[in-house]
């Protein structure tokens, strides 16, 4: 009889409690969609913690000198990452140093200057830009930026200013700044798309106190509307920035395939993301394959870093609202 | 009630095909870029041979096919660099060299307005390879081309990106007519190259050449014939000035057809003779001793046997060499090697 | 008018006009990158191209069939995969997040999102190819759901939220539960938003090359296999426009350009969908 009692004894609170609670529709609905969103969590954490053990080889033997080191040759079993750090941010840099200014320049003109039918006509058209897939604009650049820069833009540059050493060397089309051009257009439909966003944000107030006080309408743009916006604006170049350092395939296509470091732009070199494509299946030994997923790790923590700051400006902006910086 | 039983009908027919589909046998391999335009041909026609065996053969490059092999994702490998004795000790099951065929490595170049083939001493090859000779006027060039009125260009240089048995052949031979290559760079599929930019395989490498003006690269002979690109004669260890092509090729096999070892891993670069052309090799097939998968063994055997034989009538049309006669016999005796 | 004014007066004309310039330019690109395509591509379309299989290098003629195949493959297992679990997450965010799990689950989703997709391809290569031992559709399709996951997640999210909380009210008011709610009266709200969301994540990753470069491979026959390298348009494109035969760059233009009318198609559908208002107007 005591067994008897022992087995129709209560269960334990905690599980009657569960059990009612699962009866009740809306608690299994917020698990599922729980358990779907854990997901979210569990691959994220996956990939960072994948990412460090399988590179564990060139980070005990090379520590920070895999950063430092540009030697990179895998017959050797020497890695060093800094050729591809060093083309990766050049090339970047270059796409910056044309999409902002264009970038910015459109921006404004959309959100000033055109009336607003035309506005959201090439908004809508210039978004449709970063759609277009990377190797598509890969095989233009192959086709068509290539001998252009070979046959015309290069060689322009080299006659007057070849005493330059960025302007020096052989010119075969391919390299740093054929990359950072293509990069350039791959980057400009973020910059204006989202500074068009923060400059539209920008409260009328502002542009008529300038006008109000005798400023021309450009001064009142650049001198009243830009820098309201400017945290937006910043935003933008950093996203921008966050998408050229990760771009693989159209880099690939023309960057030339040369592990080291040049000062020339019309050189040719290599990011990280375009050594990862081109020998990741076929990099012979642990080695050479756990160096080439620490370089994918540097390339992860690099944009992780500017996405965050990217985000942190765009966030700064909406939140400010009308309040004065 | 009926659509879904409908839906479900057409699920369990969808199956049923896609598993009968699949008694075909799928073999995957992976490797050299340097025969990939005959291998391409063979696996085609051997479809025709025999057509319940599909054989994948991705170009990746010998580099990617030894360790794609390694690891096990294919099925069996092509390399144009036999592999090393630290290679081969990876594998559990042993693997076999299975050489294909013979093929030349040609320096390739895009000068525009020179029609004539150049001549290209060993000394030339390196220098250009190794950044001392910087322009196509260099008294180098200039010096065996004396009826050519070579450009004031600086040279674009190209060479592989990725691990290439090409680039084994082309380094094997530099390292054994230039002590200075030999000491700076050495020979392997994947070198430190002092100049020059990469190409993605063979593919890429002509890819680069043929677009590139005052360029130059070293590529399998086909890919400078399909492309009708401009190669140059080179000359051998007898002082003859030679372009690939079969009977050079073949010549610089003879001495190893000869003397043949029995893993058949031979280098034939720099070959004595007066016939023979410098950069030719073997490319092989690397095939795992035992085969687990009964129809891949069935299909892999059939496929070997076929291309020692009939494959070697595609050989000549696309400007690869056959295999000598006594290499052929030696490897019908590996074949029953394979378990 | 005093010098002084005149020169500011000029500059501001000029400056002005200069950003119309920019603005010009940066839309001038899209057509110019659509005329080169189709004028290239265009007189490699034919009915070879859909149908046949690429022929061995060198050879002139065959078309891509298998590489279509294999995509359509790919991006259904991504599909499958990806969709419902980034549809269900969003929903979460949006209807059930509490505080900090939920900052979390965003923080990693738009982490996730900015993730450059070679470096995903790392990923999936670890941990499909690898144990599976072979290139594959399912490591292709991972990688690719892992991309969509995030996409989706956060624009259903978005457009849940954009639901007035009036509607819920109502629902609850009458009596139904808060997952009746979701389903019946948030959900089809918002759906019009939700379905754009899901078609711009589907058309971002159908053209994506670098993740599969690795993870599916490559194949030059038709592959209906989930288990086998697969040929997809992206990877195809890319082998093709860096080799030297003439034959394959214009093919690499005609895949190049029916790749990208199909994205551009897609966007350009969702886009005016929703335009056309979400289904309840705040």
């Amino acid at each position: 009889m005591a067994t008897s009692a022992a087995v129709n004894a209560p269960p334990p609170a905690g599980a009657q409690a569960l059990f009612r609670r699962l009866r009740n529709g809306d608690e299994v609905a917020r698990l599922i969609t729980l358990a779907f969103a854990s997901s979210i969590l569990l691959a994220t954490v996956g990939l960072i913690y994948q990412l460090w053990s399988t590179s564990a080889l060139p980070r005990h033997k090379f520590g920070f000198g895999f950063l430092t080191s540009s030697m990179w040759n895998p017959v050797s079993g020497q890695f060093g990452a800094l050729p591809f750090i060093y083309g990766t941010v050049i090339t970047s840099v270059i796409a910056l140093l044309i999409a902002v200014p264009l970038g910015l320049g459109a921006a404004i003109f959309l959100s000033e200057l055109a009336p607003a039918r035309i506005s959201s006509t090439f908004t809508f058209f210039i978004e449709l830009l970063a759609a277009v897939p990377s190797v598509i604009y890969g095989v233009l650049a192959i086709f068509t930026l290539v001998p252009l820069m070979r046959d015309y833009v290069e060689p322009a540059l080299k006659k007057p200013l070849g005493f330059l050493p960025i302007f020096s060397g052989p010119i075969s089309g391919f390299g740093y700044l054929t990359a950072g051009l293509i990069l350039a257009i791959m980057t400009l439909p973020f910059i204006i798309s989202i500074s068009r966003e923060a400059l539209l944000e920008v409260p009328a107030e502002q542009r008529e106190a300038a006008l109000a006080l005798g400023a021309t309408h450009w001064e009142s743009t650049w001198q009243a509307v830009v820098p309201y916006a400017r945290l937006g604006i910043f935003g933008s170049i950093f996203l921008g920035l966050a998408r050229a350092l990760g771009e693989t395939m159209a880099v690939t296509m023309v960057i030339g395939n040369d592990p080291s470091i040049h000062a020339s732009l019309f050189s040719t070199g290599y990011t990280i993301a375009a050594e990862i494509a081109n020998d990741f299946s076929e990099a012979t030994g642990d080695l050479f394959l756990q160096s080439l997923v620490a370089l994918g790790l540097v390339l992860f923590l690099l944009t992780i870093v500017i996405n965050a700051m990217a985000r942190l400006l765009i966030i700064a902006t909406t939140r400010r609202g009308s309040a004065h910086p | 009630m009926k659509r879904t039983s409908l839906w479900l009908g057409a699920l369990g027919a969808l199956a049923i095909l896609l598993t009968v589909a699949e008694a075909k046998v799928l073999i995957n391999a992976a490797g050299a870029t340097f025969p990939y335009p005959i291998y391409g041909k063979w696996f085609d026609e051997f479809t025709k041979v025999d057509p319940d065996a599909q054989i994948n053969y991705q170009s990746i490059g010998s580099g990617g096919g030894i360790r794609q092999f390694t690891e096990g994702t294919v099925d069996f490998g092509a390399s144009d660099m036999p592999m090393t004795d630290e290679q081969i000790g990876k594998f559990k099951v042993h693997p076999l060299h299975f050489p294909t065929v013979l093929g030349g490595v040609v320096p390739t170049y895009n000068i525009p307005g020179v029609t004539q083939d150049l001549k290209f001493t060993p000394a030339a090859l390196a220098g250009i390879y190794l950044g001392k000779t910087k322009k196509w006027n260099d008294p180098e060039l200039t010096k065996v081309n004396p009826g050519v009125k070579l450009p004031d260009n600086e040279i674009v240089v190209v060479h592989r990106s990725d691990g290439s048995g090409t680039s084994f052949v082309f380094t094997d031979y530099l390292s054994k007519v230039s002590p200075e290559w030999k000491s700076k760079v050495g020979s392997s599929t994947s070198v430190s190259w002092p100049v020059g930019l990469g190409g993605k395989g063979n593919e890429g490498v002509s890819g680069i050449v043929k677009q590139t003006p005052y360029s130059i690269g070293y590529v399998e002979l086909i890919y400078a014939l399909q492309n009708k690109m401009a190669y140059g004669f080179l000359r051998n260890a007898a002082g003859a000035y030679l372009k690939a092509d079969l009977n050079s090729v073949t010549d610089a096999a003879a001495g190893a057809a000869k003397n043949m070892p029995a893993d058949f891993r031979v280098s034939i670069t720099n070959a004595p003779g007066k016939g023979a052309y410098p950069i030719s090799t073997f490319t092989w097939l690397l095939i795992p001793s035992k085969i687990d998968d009964a129809g891949k063994k069935k299909a892999i055997v059939s496929f070997l046997h076929w291309m020692m034989t009939d494959g070697q009538k595609y050989t000549a049309s696309l400007g690869y060499a056959p295999l000598p006669k006594a290499v052929v016999v030696k490897e019908e005796k590996q074949i029953a090697l394979i378990q | 008018m005093t010098l002084r004014n005149r020169w500011r007066k000029s500059l501001s004309y000029v400056m002005l006009s200069l950003t119309g310039v920019c603005a010009v330019v940066a839309v001038s690109m899209l057509f110019l990158l659509l005329g080169y395509l189709i004028y290239n591509g265009w007189r490699s379309i034919d009915w070879d191209f859909f149908t046949k299989l690429p022929k061995s290098p060198g050879e002139a003629g065959g078309g891509m069939a298998n590489a279509i195949v294999g995509s359509v493959e790919i991006i259904l297992l991504a599909t499958i995969a990806g969709l419902p679990v980034g549809f269900m997450a969003g929903i979460y965010l949006s209807e059930f997040g509490g505080k900090t799990f939920a900052f979390l689950v965003r923080y990693m989703a738009d982490l996730l999102n900015g993730v450059p997709s070679i470096v995903i391809g790392i990923f999936a290569y670890a941990v499909v190819v690898v144990p599976m031992h072979v290139n594959s559709p399912v490591a292709g399709g991972f990688a690719l759901a892992l991309m969509l996951i995030p996409i989706t997640a956060r624009s259903t999210e978005q457009f849940m939220n954009s639901v007035p909380q009036t509607l819920r009210e109502g629902a609850l008011a009458l009596g139904a539960s808060k997952w009746k709610t979701i389903a019946t009266v948030v959900v089809p709200a918002a759906y019009r938003g939700i379905a754009t969301g899901m078609i711009l994540g589907v058309a971002r990753i159908a053209g994506e090359t670098a993740p599969l470069l690795f993870t599916s491979g490559s194949s030059s026959y038709m592959n209906t296999s989930f288990t086998q390298p697969t040929a997809s348009l992206p990877v195809m494109i890319f082998y093709r426009a860096t080799a030297p035969w003439d034959d394959w760059h214009r093919q690499a233009w005609a895949a190049g350009m029916v790749l990208l009318f199909l994205v551009l198609f897609a966007n350009v559908a969702a886009r005016l969908i929703l335009s056309r208002g979400i289904a309840v107007q705040k």
